[in-house]
């Protein structure tokens, strides 16, 4: 039994590794935030909410099915989240039964798995129940399958067989076993017996007749004073029903492997509903992109906002529109405090989410998947050691190289500027270039005017210009429009707003 | 031609008594190390005095020679060693037979144990008859298996060991065990219980799952209550059991005497075997030596240290091979040359390659011409009793007039440092005198030495002497050449090493 709510066709791994120089991104997308937004202090739900969102898929058709799902889950978020406590108690119930130093003892490993058993078919038939009761709340293909198969493998046929075997296994009249003879004529082979198919429902009779008095069959009885009889009888004893123990305790994994996936897989869904339910009061729109092949030069949205930024000042923030078709190089130019890294922070954000199967963080979205996102940030700790600093990026830029492929997309923020402008950009010249050519798409923040601009005068159609909005006083709207780029930052702008700030304070 | 052992070529050539003290020479050239590792986990073989006994028979060094031919077919050597593994198993069947209490017990593991023989002599035999072998040993071996193996005691043996392990094995019997009762009664047939579980829950089933099968030691022996169960089963079978104890009792001396002894002296052959592929997979090579007799004309290309070799291929560090040869009337190496050069490691091969070529085995080398000697001698320099410088040299010209006292003309005689406890004039007369007297004998011979006078005594000598790099002195190649003694180079290194040099001493009075 698979629960299928993250693959159509597959398992869940949450300890699926984490894509190449995840580790980064993470850095640099301040993902933590939208994990943590995610989890809601539960541990569990940030590890899957991390995996989920870094180790994205890159088929439309596997994105949208988790949207179904996600749809569902939206529209029914009571139900699944009942699911989830079922999940959860069945497992963290399973560890309450300590197997502690008596699994040396078959009649140990029984004993405690038929424990395990019976709080497990209670679970199994909850979960039923909810199935029976809300299944038809649910039009995911996803949940569809899953209802459906709880359905058919949880009968009511299949509970009673479950008590069954509850009672049998206690052994009420005697342990049967079947041995041969072993090395050196020791007895080997013990398999415990139950009764043929046709005497199942009347075992006593068949024991009886069995074991009727006859005269090739004797017995030994072992007076009560032979401890060390009694020692060998409980070991031959438990020698027959170690198969079975093992049996038990292997089923009991099995249906605690189907809980923890259930569990994992149901976690997901559960880190997007306390997301939307974080977002919903903001007024923050969230929509359902649509995830395109890869290789299709799409990508195109309105009212993306950084999803992170919004989290964290618990505010509607600035969303911008964007209608990239046809390019693969985005440069950005413009402004200090413009709006510049959130915009690429929020491409990449919302890159993620898409090929998790969440919602975006916009009014609408739509882009073609990609094969592996990568960012290359500036990174601010290393200001002081300015020499060391060029060969640090480049480094990296190497470690991302190794990785890169056709259809990757490259976030860079403010790269290559360890060093004067004239080599910074033609360093970045020359990455870009040979990238583009690979077929990667890269979108970069930049203050390099000589690479921004050179870019800019070869007039390729599949570059597009992005300059940060300011407006005639020196406002900023944090709103990205198309434009050649400016030679200038306005970081003047920004030393008279803090500088006259200075003035009239000291007046 | 009738076989009797595979390592000597007749009953009459069969050593009537084992050596077990090993010859004096052994630790002065490694010997001991190198028997050492080649015997090493087989020591229930107790191969050593095989290897303490030279031969000094051309045919008989032959016949060993082309046994071990016949073993380096890597799938012969796999079979006879797959032979002796059935054989051990044997053997350790009988020795638990020997250790259990209950007879019921003790029966089974004796059958089991001439089941393994059985398996151990067919296989001996088929492999031999479909191996292309060509040596006179395994040729015999070969025929004695065949006519073995068709022998009615034998196939009669064979028939009714397999008979008794079929009926045993097919022994099925049912306990109920409830309260303090056990019922053992014949096999009725039932479900496995734990399959009617795994079936229930298949539908839940994900992949390998954990094993939770508690593991039983299982221990030979049996408790009374197994033992009172086997009783009854016994019981409930009575001809099959007085079968097994009537066979035991017919059958107990089903061991062949040639076949044991095969086992144990083929084990002489792998375990040399074994060291020499360990050996070649660092890159060395091991060759069969022509053994002259007539005359002295030796040589051996690329020959090493088996002992030194078996030690850096462990540690994985590259092993330096020495050529050398003699001619016409050349008898002796003096080695001169830097110490750490090698001239231990050269005096130490030249022995060990004789003696080994002497037990029939392949030595190290490329190719190699060697002399069966009749007597192997070496002295070595002793550490005892420094305090008296008098006494240790009185101490070596003692041990050296017995070696004289003994030595021929067929004989080898090893010479590392000596007379380095006293003066240098001393030295040079002493070893003079010495040098003379070996010459005089006609015996083969290698001398350490830093006396470099020792080196131009005649025609009889030859020198040689340990190498630097050029322009290196402190760095040794470890290669040993024809070339005549100088005190330069030694004097150098020496030097050198204690950083006494003119550069060295510039360097360190610098700080």
């Amino acid at each position: 039994m698979k629960a299928f709510l993250m693959h159509s066709d597959r398992d869940f791994d949450p300890q699926e590794k984490l894509p190449a120089k995840a580790e980064a991104l993470v850095q640099d997308l301040e993902l933590g935030t939208l994990f943590s937004a995610m989890a809601q202090d539960d541990k569990f739900l940030y590890e899957v909410a991390k995996t989920a969102v870094l180790c994205g898929m890159d088929d439309p058709g596997a994105i949208r099915y988790r949207q179904d799902i996600l749809q569902d889950c939206l529209r029914n978020p009571g139900v699944v989240r009942d699911m989830y406590r079922i999940a959860v108690e069945a497992v963290e119930g399973e560890k309450k039964h300590y197997f502690g130093l008596l699994n040396k003892y078959p009649s140990w490993v029984l004993s405690r798995s038929l424990d395990v058993l019976r709080m497990f078919a209670g679970m199994l038939r909850k979960l039923r129940d909810t199935a029976d009761e809300h299944g038809g709340d649910f039009a995911s293909e996803g949940f569809r399958t899953l209802f459906a198969m709880l359905d058919r493998e949880l009968t009511d046929e299949y509970f009673a067989h479950i008590q069954e075997h509850l009672r049998d296994l206690k052994f009420p009249e005697g342990v049967l076993i079947s041995a041969a003879l072993g090395q050196g004529n020791k007895g080997a082979e013990y398999v415990l017996r139950a009764p043929p198919d046709a005497e199942r429902h009347d075992n006593m009779r068949w024991l009886k007749r069995l074991f009727a008095p006859k005269k090739d069959a004797y017995t030994i009885v072992i007076h009560e004073r032979d401890e060390a009889g009694a020692r060998a009888l409980s070991d031959l004893k438990n020698r027959g029903i170690n198969l079975v123990a093992n049996a038990l305790a292997q089923a009991n994994d099995h249906i605690l492997s189907f809980f923890t996936m259930l569990r994992t897989e149901l976690a997901f869904y559960v880190g997007c509903l306390n997301l939307h339910r974080l977002l919903a009061p903001l007024g923050e729109p969230v929509c359902f992109p649509a995830p395109l092949a890869p290789g299709e030069r799409r990508h195109s949205f309105a009212g993306l906002y950084d999803v992170c930024l919004a989290l964290t000042m618990a505010e509607r923030v600035v969303g911008n529109d964007f209608a990239g078709d046809g390019k693969d190089l985005v440069i950005i130019t413009g402004a200090n405090q413009g709006g510049k890294s959130t915009f690429l922070r929020s491409i990449g954000l919302a890159q993620l989410m898409m090929q998790s199967g969440m919602f975006a963080p916009a009014e609408s979205f739509r882009a073609a998947v990609c094969d592996g996102l990568f960012t290359h940030y500036k990174r601010e700790e290393d200001a002081a050691m300015n020499s060391g600093k060029l060969d640090e990026e480049l480094g990296r830029m190497s470690g991302i190289v190794d990785h890169l492929r056709a259809n990757s997309l490259v976030l860079f923020n403010e790269s290559f500027a360890a060093t004067n402008e004239r080599e910074g950009a033609e360093i970045a010249r020359q990455i870009v270039c040979a990238l583009l050519e690979q077929g990667v798409k890269v979108f970069f923040v930049t203050h390099l005017y000589e690479f921004a601009h050179g870019m800019y005068t070869q007039k390729m159609a599949n570059a597009i210009f992005l300059l940060a909005e300011r407006q005639p006083d020196g406002d900023r709207t944090f709103k990205l429009f198309p434009g050649e780029p400016l030679q200038t930052s306005f970081g003047d702008d920004l030393y008279n707003k803090i500088f006259r700030e200075d003035a009239h304070g000291n007046t | 031609m009738s076989f009797y052992s595979i390592l000597f070529t007749s009953e009459t050539d069969y050593p009537k008594a084992e050596t077990r003290e090993e010859p004096a020479f052994f630790t002065d050239l490694n010997l001991d190390q190198i028997v050492g590792a080649v015997t090493a986990g087989r020591e229930e073989y107790d191969l050593k005095p095989f290897f303490f006994m030279p031969l000094h028979d051309t045919a008989a060094i032959i016949y060993r020679q082309e046994i071990m031919r016949d073993l380096e077919n890597a799938d012969l050597c796999g079979r006879i060693k797959a032979f002796g593994q059935r054989m051990r198993a044997m053997r350790e069947h009988i020795a638990q037979a020997d250790k259990l209490r209950y007879e019921h017990q003790k029966e089974r593991w004796f059958l089991d144990a001439v089941a393994i023989y059985c398996d151990a002599v067919d296989s001996l035999a088929g492999d031999l008859a479909g191996a292309a072998v060509e040596s006179p040993g395994f040729l015999a071996l070969n025929e004695y298996m065949l006519d073995y193996t068709r022998s009615t005691g034998y196939t009669s043996l064979r028939t009714a060991t397999k008979k008794l392990q079929a009926e045993l094995a097919a022994v099925r019997y049912s306990l109920l065990v409830k309260d303090n009762t056990i019922r053992v009664r014949r096999y009725e047939p039932g479900v496995d219980y734990s399959a009617v579980v795994e079936e229930r829950f298949a539908n839940f089933k994900q992949g390998a799952a954990k094993n939770y099968l508690v593991r039983y030691c299982e221990y030979p022996d049996m408790n009374h209550i197994e033992a009172a169960i086997l009783e009854l089963v016994a019981k409930l079978h009575p001809e099959l059991f007085s079968s097994l104890e009537q066979y035991c009792a017919a059958n107990v001396d089903y061991l062949d005497r040639t076949i044991a002894r095969f086992d144990r002296e083929v084990q002489f052959y792998t375990a040399y075997l074994e060291q020499v592929a360990r050996l070649r997979r660092a890159g060395l090579k091991f060759c069969y030596p022509q053994i002259c007799t007539a005359d002295k004309e030796i040589y051996d290309n690329e020959g090493f240290d088996m002992a030194l070799a078996h030690k850096l291929s462990t540690e994985h560090s590259p092993i330096v091979g020495n050529d050398f040869y003699l001619q016409g009337r050349e008898r002796i190496f003096v080695v001169t040359g830097p110490n750490q050069g090698g001239k231990t490691t050269f005096a130490r091969t030249f022995g060990q390659l004789h003696y080994l070529a002497s037990l029939g085995l392949p030595v190290p080398g490329r190719e190699a011409r060697l002399f069966l000697f009749d007597r192997l001698f070496t002295h070595f320099e002793r550490e005892e009793d420094i305090a008296n410088l008098h006494g240790k040299l009185q101490d070596e010209l003692v041990r050296i007039r017995g070696i004289l006292g003994q030595a021929t003309a067929d004989s080898i005689i090893i010479i590392n440092e000596i007379f380095t406890s006293t003066t240098l004039g001393d030295a040079v007369l002493l070893g003079k005198r010495i040098m003379e007297k070996i010459i005089a004998l006609d015996s083969l011979g290698v001398c350490v030495t830093f006396i470099d006078e020792l080196a131009t005594l005649g025609e009889k000598t030859v020198s040689v002497a340990s190498t630097v790099v050029p322009g290196n002195p402190a760095e040794r190649t470890y290669k040993i050449v024809r070339r005549p003694a100088d005190g330069l180079a030694h004097a150098i290194s020496v030097a050198e090493k204690y950083r006494l040099t003119y550069g060295c001493l510039k360097e360190r009075m610098r700080t």
